[in-house]
C-alpha cells in the first residue's frame, strides 16, 4: 500500500503495466499484409494533467499502411483507434485489426488505407499528424514517420468499449469548433439505417416527431449540446485534431446502454467497410455538403444561412450602439453657462483611453501568463497540487481584474469627462463588435454565446445606470461565469445533473483542461478569452465604474 | 494481295469450323465483318475446286459463304467416316463456340477486341507470311510431300488459330490439352490450302529480295555479313526478334514478372532509303521515328507505384501514369513543333492522353536523362521530358502496346499477356524502347532497337489469396506451349539467387539449365527454360512453372538507396516540399542526380531550398534550375547531390499555392493537382563490389581489388508523385444558382424596374452621408434635425 500512495509512483506503475503493446501490434499487423511503422513522440505537460494523470508522457503510435493495388500514393484513408490505458478500447483496435485483414484481401481498394492505433489518445493523434504533415505547432518531439500515403482524404476514429453496442454515437466537434464535411454525418447515418444501426449524436437518438412540443424540445436539446460542444473548441474525439489538415474526420463511439437489442462487432465492421468502400470510391475530397451547420438530429441540420442572421442582429445591436455614440460626439451638446457663454467640453486626451485600453490588456496578458509561469511558486507557498495552483492563481487574477476601475483613476491626472467614457465606450463596442464577428466566423456557437452575454450588456452600460445591480448583472455576465453556467448547462442537457459542489470542481477541472488544449493542441478559446474577450469586458466594467 | 488471300483463307478457316456446326449459327458467326473480304475466299474456294467432289459452274455463282459450307460438309463426311470420335468432340467444341459467339454482343469490350484482333491478324500474316518465305526460300514448293515436312510450321499457325478462339471461351486448362489434340487433325485439313498459299506467296519471295539487295547495296561496306549474292544461300537476317521472361519470387511473398520483347532492325531510318517494308519491326512506330526523326524514344505507362522497400529495385523503374522521354535527331529544326505533334501521334498510337502534353509540363533536362542508345549527344535542347501522373493505365493501352508485337498476342510469352490477370496486380508497367544499337562489336553501323517491357508484380494476398505459392497459371491463368515462331531466342528465367539449395522455394518443373548474371549490382543466377526447346514443355506439352514457398518471410537486403517525397504543411496559402533520399550503403557515399519538374501553378521559393543530410547542411555541387512562366512552363531543378554513407537526405522548399483562373480548374478540383514524381539517377556501388571481405565461391586471387566494372552501376528511382489541393473556389451548385439569378435580377429585371419607375428631376445638391444618418438618428430621437 505503501508503494501506490505516492500518486506520482503510482501513476509511473500504471503507465508501465499499461503501456501498449507495441511489438505485438507490429507483429500482428506484419501478419497481416501491412506496411508497419512506428513513431515515438514525448511530451512534457505544462502541468499534471489530473483528469487523465498524465504530466510526462512518453508513447509509441503504430500504424499500418494496406498499399492500394496500382495506386501511387497520393490519397489515403485513415482508420484509427486509440489503445487506452487498461483494456477501454480493445474492442476498437480488434475491429481495427479484423478490418485491416479483410481489407488485405480485396482489390478494389483506390487509396491506402492507413491503421492508427495511437497511444495517450489525443496527444498522440497530435504527434502523429504533425508527424505526418512535418508541422511543429505546439512544440512536441516526435521522431519522424517513415511511411506516407500522400493526402488524407478522410479519417475515421473508432472508440469502442464492449464487444456488443446498442447504438454508435457520431461525434463530430473537433478542434476550435471545426465540423467536418455534413456528407460524411450523412453517409454514417446513411449506412447505420442501410445495416440496422442504432445512431446517435450527441448521445440522443433521432425523433421523428417534430411537431410536437416534446419532438421539439429533445430537437433543440441535441442542438444545444452541439452548440456549447462546439464553442469549448476542444477536440471531442480523436477524429478532432485532423480537421485542422483538412481532412474529413468523425468519431464513431460504441455505446452499451440497457436496451435489448444489441449489435456485436460484425455490425460495426460492415458498417466501417461499408463507410470505407463510399470513402476509396470518391473522386474529389467531400465538399458538396456543408461544412458550418448545427445538427438538432442526425437527419437534420441547421444551415450557415439559418443561424448566421441571429448572429448578425445581435451584432447590429453593437453597430446601432456604436453609430449612436458616434453621432453623438461629432455633435457635442454645448452647453451655456450662466454668463451665457458656450463653452464646448474639451475633447477628452488619448492617455483617457488609452489607459484603460493598456491596463485591461495587460490584466489579460497577466490572466494568459501567469497561471502556468507561477505554478511552483503557488506550490511553494500554499498547499495545493500543481493543477489547482493554475487554476486557483487563473481565478484569481480573473477576480483581481475586477478592481481595475479604481487602479485606472489613480493613474488619470483628472476627472473623467462625459466625452471621455463615451470615446471609451464607442472603442469598447467597435472592438466587441469585430471581436465577435471574427469569433463567429471561425467558431459560430462561441461567438453566438458570448454575444448573447455581452451584446445586453455592452448596451446598457453607462456610469449613469445603478451601480451596484448594474455591477452584479455583469458579474453574472461575465465571462468566466458564463462559462460556469455553461458547465451546469451542459451537464443538466446531458441529463446527468451535478450539485453545486460536484459543479465547482467540474469548473476548475474545465479550466485546466482549457488551458491544457490550448498547450498540447493549439485549442484556441483560453488565448482568446483570456487576451481579447476578458479585456474587452473589462471595459465595460470601466465605463460602469467611470467617475 | 498476298495478305488479302491470307486473310481469306483465315476467315475461311472460321467459317469451316462454324458452318459445320449448322445453318443456324451461321447467321452468328464473325463472318459479317468480312464482306468485304468475301472475295478472297472465294478465289481459295475456287481454287481448291478440282479436288472437291462439286460442281464448279455452282460455285462460282453461289455464294462463297454456302460454298464453304459445302465443302466442309463433304469433308466432314470424309472424316466422320475416318475418326467418328474426334468428329464428336469437334462437334461439342464447336457448338460451345457458337452457344459463346451469340453472346458476344452484349460485351462492347471484348467485341472490340475482337475487332482489333482481326485487323491485326491481317497484318500478322503478312509478317509471317514473309518470315516462311525467307527461312524457306531456295526450298521448291511445288510438290505436295513437301507439305508434310512443313507441318510444323503449320501447326504453329494453326494454334495461333486456336488461341483467337479460344480468348472467347473462358480458359481452362482441360481445354487446352483437348484443343492440342484436335490441332493435330485440323492440320490434316490444312494440307491442302498450304498448297495454295505456298503458290501465292512464291511470287512475292523475289520482289522482297530485290529489295533486300538493293538496300544492302546502300550500306556494303559497312554490313558486317556479305550480302546474298547467290539465291540459293539465306539473305542476312535483317531483323531478330527476342523475347524473355524473368519471374522474380519476392520475398514479401508477391511474384514480380517482367517480359522483354526486343526486336533489333538494321535498318537505317535516317538514310537516304525511305524505309517501306517492315517486316517484324511496328510500321507504325517505324513511320514516327522516320517522320519526327527521333533518335531515342522511351514511354512508359505504369499503373501503381513501385515499392523499393518491400520488392528491392526493378528492371526497369518508371514512374506511375506515363513518362515520354525523346532524344530528336540534331537535323531537327523546329524540336518544340516536333515535339508537340509526336506526343500527339504517340497519343494516338497508344490510346493514352499524351496529347495533354504541352509547354506547362514539358521540360529539357541537362543531366538526368543521357541517351541510352550509341551517340555521344550533350546537346539537351534535343531532348524533351514530359510527365503526366494522372494518367490511367488499362486495357485500352495494352492492346496497341501488343500489337506491336511481331507475334501478337497469339503465340509466344505474349499469350500470357491476358488484361484480365495483368490487371489484378499490385503493379503494372508496360513501355516501349527506341533506340541505335551497335550491329556489331566494331560499331560501324547501328541499328534500331525496339525494346518492349512489361512488368507486373502479382500480390500475395488479393491474386494468390493468402498460399505461397506461384504458377504460371496462377498469375496469368495461361501456361505457354510454345514459343514465338518468329523469335530467334524465347526464354523464361526464374530467378534463384536466394534458393541455391531449394530451401527457400520449391520450383517444378526443374531445369538444369542455370545462368548467373549481373543484375543492379548483384550476381544473380537464374533457371532458363527454353521455349525454342521442345524438351523444357515436358510430356505435357505446356510449360506451367510451379513455384512453391517453403520457407516464411525471408529477409531481403536492404535497397541501397530508395527515397520519399510528400508535402508539409497545412492551409491552402503555402506549402514545403519535402524530397527524403535514402543512402542505405554502410560505408560509401555516392552521388546522385535529383530532377523535380513542378507545374507553375506551385510557386516554388527557391531561396528556401536546402539540403541537409545527417543534420549538416550538405551543398549541391551543381544546381541547374530553371524558374517557371505563368501558364507556360513549369520548374526545373536539378541537383547534383553527394550522399553520405549510411544517411537521410533531406530536400525541402517551399512553395506558394497559385490562385487559378476559374477556366483553368479542372473539372474535378477538389480532387487536387498532381506533381509528377522526382527522378533521382544515381550510379549506385554494387553489391558485388561492398563484400570486400569475402572470399565464398571465388579463389583468392580474383578478390582483392574490386572488380571495375561492377564497382557500381546506374540507377534510377522515381518519387511517389504528389497530391496537392489548390485554394478552390465553391464550383458548387449554390454558387452558380446565386450567381445566375442575382446577374438576372440586378441586370435584367433591376435596369427595367429602374427605368420604368424612376423621375427624372433636377436637384439641390444633398447633404453628407454622414448628416444623413445623423438626421435619421435624430428623427428617432425627437431632436431637432441639423
Amino acid at each position: 500500500m505503501g508503494l501506490l500512495s505516492d500518486p506520482n509512483r503510482r501513476r509511473a506503475l500504471i503507465g508501465m503495466l499499461t503501456r501498449m503493446p507495441v511489438d505485438w501490434l507490429v507483429r500482428t499487423m506484419q501478419a497481416r499484409g501491412l506496411e508497419v511503422y512506428t513513431q515515438r513522440f514525448s511530451r512534457k505537460l505544462p502541468f499534471p494533467d489530473e483528469d487523465k494523470e498524465r504530466y510526462m508522457v512518453k508513447g509509441t503510435n503504430v500504424y499500418g499502411i494496406l498499399r492500394a493495388p496500382r495506386a501511387p500514393r497520393t490519397e489515403a484513408l485513415v482508420l484509427s483507434a486509440p489503445c487506452s490505458p487498461g483494456n477501454e478500447n480493445n474492442q476498437a483496435v480488434g475491429i481495427l485489426l479484423g478490418l485491416a485483414q479483410y481489407f488485405r484481401s480485396q482489390i478494389y481498394w483506390a487509396k491506402d488505407i492507413i491503421f492508427l492505433v495511437n497511444e495517450h489518445d489525443l496527444i498522440g493523434m497530435q504527434a502523429w499528424l504533425e508527424g505526418y504533415h512535418h508541422t511543429n505547432t505546439t512544440g512536441m518531439d516526435w521522431s519522424p514517420l517513415q511511411g506516407r500515403g500522400g493526402s488524407i482524404q478522410a479519417a475515421l476514429s473508432l472508440e469502442l468499449s464492449s464487444d456488443v453496442v446498442t447504438s454508435l454515437d457520431l461525434v463530430l466537434e473537433g478542434l476550435n469548433g471545426q465540423l467536418p464535411n455534413l456528407d460524411l454525418a450523412n453517409l454514417f447515418y446513411a449506412f447505420c439505417q442501410k445495416i440496422g444501426v442504432l445512431c446517435t449524436t450527441q448521445g440522443k437518438l433521432p425523433r421523428n416527431d417534430w411537431d410536437t412540443t416534446s419532438g421539439y424540445s429533445h430537437a433543440v436539446q441535441t442542438m444545444m449540446l452541439m452548440v456549447l460542444k462546439q464553442a469549448s473548441s476542444r477536440p471531442w474525439g480523436d477524429h478532432g485534431l485532423f480537421l485542422r489538415y483538412h481532412i474529413e474526420a468523425a468519431s464513431i463511439k460504441g455505446v452499451n446502454s440497457f436496451r435489448p437489442y444489441k449489435t456485436d462487432a460484425t455490425t460495426v465492421g460492415r458498417l466501417l467497410e461499408g463507410m470505407y468502400r463510399k470513402l476509396n470510391n470518391l473522386l474529389e475530397r467531400l465538399h458538396q455538403s456543408y461544412f458550418f451547420y448545427l445538427m438538432p438530429s442526425l437527419t437534420r441540420f441547421v444551415s450557415i444561412g439559418y443561424y448566421m442572421p441571429a448572429f448578425g442582429l445581435l451584432a447590429l445591436i453593437l453597430l446601432l450602439r456604436a453609430l449612436d455614440l458616434w453621432v453623438q460626439l461629432s455633435s457635442p451638446p454645448t452647453r451655456t453657462t450662466e454668463d451665457g457663454v458656450e463653452v464646448v467640453p474639451a475633447s477628452p486626451g488619448v492617455l483617457s483611453i488609452l489607459t484603460p485600453l493598456v491596463i485591461s490588456h495587460l490584466t489579460g496578458v497577466a490572466l494568459y501568463t501567469l497561471p502556468v509561469l507561477s505554478q511552483e511558486l503557488a506550490v511553494e507557498h500554499f498547499p495545493v497540487s500543481e493543477t489547482e495552483a493554475v487554476v486557483l492563481t487563473a481565478i484569481a487574477i480573473y477576480t483581481a481584474g475586477l478592481a481595475l476601475p479604481h487602479n485606472t483613476h489613480r493613474l488619470l491626472a483628472g476627472e473623467g469627462t462625459e466625452q471621455g467614457w463615451k470615446v471609451l465606450k464607442l472603442v469598447a463596442v467597435l472592438y466587441l463588435a469585430v471581436l465577435l464577428g471574427c469569433t463567429a466566423l471561425i467558431n459560430f456557437s462561441l461567438g453566438f454565446i458570448l454575444a448573447l452575454t455581452l451584446v445586453p450588456l455592452a448596451a446598457f452600460i453607462t456610469p449613469h445606470v445603478p451601480k451596484t445591480l448594474s455591477a452584479v448583472v455583469m458579474v453574472i455576465l461575465s465571462p468566466g461565469l458564463t462559462l460556469l453556467f455553461a458547465v451546469f448547462f451542459f451537464q443538466e442537457l446531458q441529463e446527468t445533473p451535478v450539485t453545486l459542489q460536484e459543479g465547482w470542481m467540474l469548473y476548475l477541472s474545465v479550466i485546466s483542461q482549457g488551458i491544457l488544449d490550448h498547450a498540447l493542441y493549439g485549442s484556441l478559446l483560453y488565448p482568446l478569452a483570456a487576451l481579447l474577450v476578458y479585456p474587452c469586458w473589462l471595459l465595460f466594467w470601466n465605463i460602469l465604474f467611470w467617475k | 494481295m498476298a495478305a488479302r488471300r491470307c486473310l481469306g483463307l483465315w476467315f475461311f478457316l472460321i467459317t469451316l469450323c462454324v458452318v459445320s456446326t449448322g445453318a443456324d449459327v451461321l447467321h452468328t458467326t464473325p463472318v459479317t465483318g468480312t464482306e468485304s473480304s468475301a472475295a478472297g475466299t472465294e478465289t481459295v474456294v475456287a481454287r481448291e475446286l478440282p479436288e472437291a467432289p462439286s460442281d464448279p459452274g455452282e460455285h462460282t455463282a453461289a455464294e462463297p459463304t454456302r460454298e464453304g459450307e459445302q465443302n466442309d460438309r463433304t469433308r466432314g463426311g470424309e472424316q466422320t467416316l475416318g475418326q467418328p470420335t474426334r468428329e464428336e468432340e469437334q462437334e461439342q467444341e464447336k457448338t460451345r463456340e457458337g452457344e459463346q459467339t451469340p453472346a458476344q454482343p452484349t460485351r462492347e469490350e471484348e467485341e472490340e477486341e475482337e475487332e482489333q484482333e482481326q485487323t491485326r491478324g491481317e497484318e500478322e500474316f503478312t509478317r509471317e507470311e514473309e518470315e516462311e518465305e525467307l527461312t524457306r526460300e531456295e526450298e521448291e514448293l511445288t510438290t505436295e510431300e513437301e507439305e508434310l515436312t512443313r507441318e510444323e510450321e503449320e501447326q504453329t499457325r494453326e494454334e495461333e488459330e486456336l488461341t483467337t478462339e479460344e480468348e472467347e471461351l473462358t480458359t481452362e486448362e482441360e481445354e487446352l490439352t483437348r484443343e492440342e489434340e484436335e490441332q493435330t487433325r485440323e492440320e490434316e485439313e490444312e494440307q491442302q490450302t498450304t498448297a495454295q498459299q505456298e503458290e501465292q506467296t512464291k511470287r512475292w519471295e523475289a520482289t522482297e529480295l530485290e529489295e533486300e539487295h538493293v538496300h544492302d547495296a546502300a550500306v556494303p561496306p559497312l554490313a558486317g555479313d556479305p550480302p546474298a549474292a547467290d539465291p540459293p544461300s539465306p539473305p542476312p537476317s535483317k531483323d531478330d526478334f527476342q523475347e524473355e521472361l524473368v519471374i522474380r519470387p519476392l520475398h514479401s511473398g508477391d511474384i514480380y514478372a517482367s517480359f522483354q520483347f526486343r526486336t533489333v532492325w538494321d535498318a537505317d531510318f535516317m538514310g537516304d532509303q525511305k524505309v517501306s517494308h517492315y517486316r517484324l519491326f511496328p510500321k507504325s512506330l517505324g513511320q514516327v521515328i522516320t517522320k519526327f526523326s527521333v533518335r531515342e524514344l522511351h514511354i512508359s505507362f505504369t499503373q501503381g507505384y513501385w515499392r523499393t522497400m518491400q520488392w528491392g529495385q526493378p528492371y526497369l523503374p518508371s514512374p506511375p501514369g506515363a513518362e515520354l522521354w525523346v532524344w530528336f535527331q540534331d537535323t531537327v529544326t523546329d524540336v518544340d513543333g516536333t515535339w508537340k505533334e509526336l506526343t500527339n501521334v504517340l497519343s494516338g498510337i497508344f490510346c493514352a492522353s499524351l496529347n495533354f502534353i504541352d509547354s506547362t509540363n514539358t521540360v529539357q533536362p541537362s543531366a538526368s536523362f543521357k541517351p541510352l542508345g550509341i551517340g555521344n549527344v550533350t546537346d539537351h535542347s534535343f531532348l524533351r521530358y514530359a510527365t503526366l501522373p494522372r494518367e490511367i493505365v488499362c486495357t485500352e493501352n495494352l492492346t496497341p502496346w501488343k500489337k506491336l508485337l511481331p507475334c501478337g498476342s497469339k503465340a509466344g510469352l505474349s499469350v500470357l499477356l491476358k488484361s484480365e490477370k495483368l490487371f489484378h496486380s499490385t503493379f503494372h508497367s508496360q513501355a516501349v524502347h527506341v533506340r541505335p544499337v551497335c550491329q556489331d562489336p566494331q560499331c560501324r553501323t547501328t541499328s534500331m532497337e525496339l525494346r518492349q517491357t512489361l512488368n507486373v508484380v502479382f500480390d500475395l494476398h488479393t491474386s494468390g489469396q493468402g498460399k505461397r505459392e506461384w504458377s504460371l497459371f496462377k498469375m496469368f491463368s495461361r501456361t505457354l506451349t510454345e514459343a514465338c515462331p518468329l523469335a530467334s531466342s524465347s526464354k523464361v528465367y526464374v530467378d534463384v539467387t536466394d534458393n541455391p539449395q531449394g530451401e527457400q522455394f520449391e520450383l517444378s518443373p526443374a531445369t538444369p539449365l542455370l545462368t548467373q548474371a549481373v543484375v543492379l549490382g548483384d550476381r544473380r543466377t537464374y533457371s532458363v527454360y527454353d521455349l525454342t526447346q521442345q524438351a523444357s514443355f515436358g510430356s505435357s506439352r505446356s510449360l506451367n512453372m510451379l513455384l512453391r514457398w517453403k520457407a516464411a518471410d525471408g529477409e531481403m537486403l536492404r535497397p541501397l538507396l530508395h527515397s520519399e517525397r510528400y508535402v508539409a504543411g497545412y492551409g491552402l496559402q503555402a506549402g514545403e516540399i519535402h524530397t527524403l533520399i535514402y543512402n542505405h550503403h554502410p560505408y560509401r557515399a555516392f552521388p546522385v542526380l535529383l530532377l523535380s519538374a513542378v507545374p507553375w501553378y506551385l510557386r516554388l521559393y527557391i531561396h528556401t531550398l536546402t539540403v541537409s543530410s545527417k543534420g549538416k547542411d550538405n551543398r549541391p555541387s551543381y544546381i541547374h534550375y530553371q524558374p517557371s512562366k505563368d501558364r507556360e512552363r513549369p520548374h526545373l531543378l536539378e541537383m547534383l547531390l553527394q550522399l553520405p554513407p549510411n544517411s537521410v537526405t533531406e530536400v525541402t522548399v517551399e512553395f506558394e499555392r497559385a490562385l487559378l483562373k476559374w477556366t483553368e480548374y479542372t473539372p474535378d478540383p477538389n480532387h487536387g493537382f498532381y506533381v509528377g514524381s522526382s527522378v533521382i539517377s544515381a550510379l549506385v556501388p554494387s553489391v558485388v563490389a561492398m563484400d570486400t571481405n569475402s572470399t565464398l565461391d571465388r579463389p583468392l586471387f580474383s578478390s582483392f581489388f574490386p572488380c571495375k566494372e561492377e564497382a557500381s552501376y546506374f540507377m534510377r528511382v522515381y518519387t511517389e508523385p504528389l497530391l496537392v489541393n489548390l485554394p478552390t473556389p465553391d464550383f458548387s451548385m449554390p454558387y452558380n444558382v446565386i450567381c445566375l439569378t442575382c446577374t438576372v435580377v440586378a441586370v435584367g429585371y433591376g435596369s427595367l424596374y429602374n427605368l420604368l419607375t424612376r423621375t427624372f428631376q433636377v436637384d439641390e445638391p444633398s447633404p453628407g452621408l454622414a448628416k444623413r444618418i445623423a438626421n435619421v438618428i435624430r428623427r428617432f430621437r425627437g431632436v431637432p434635425l441639423l
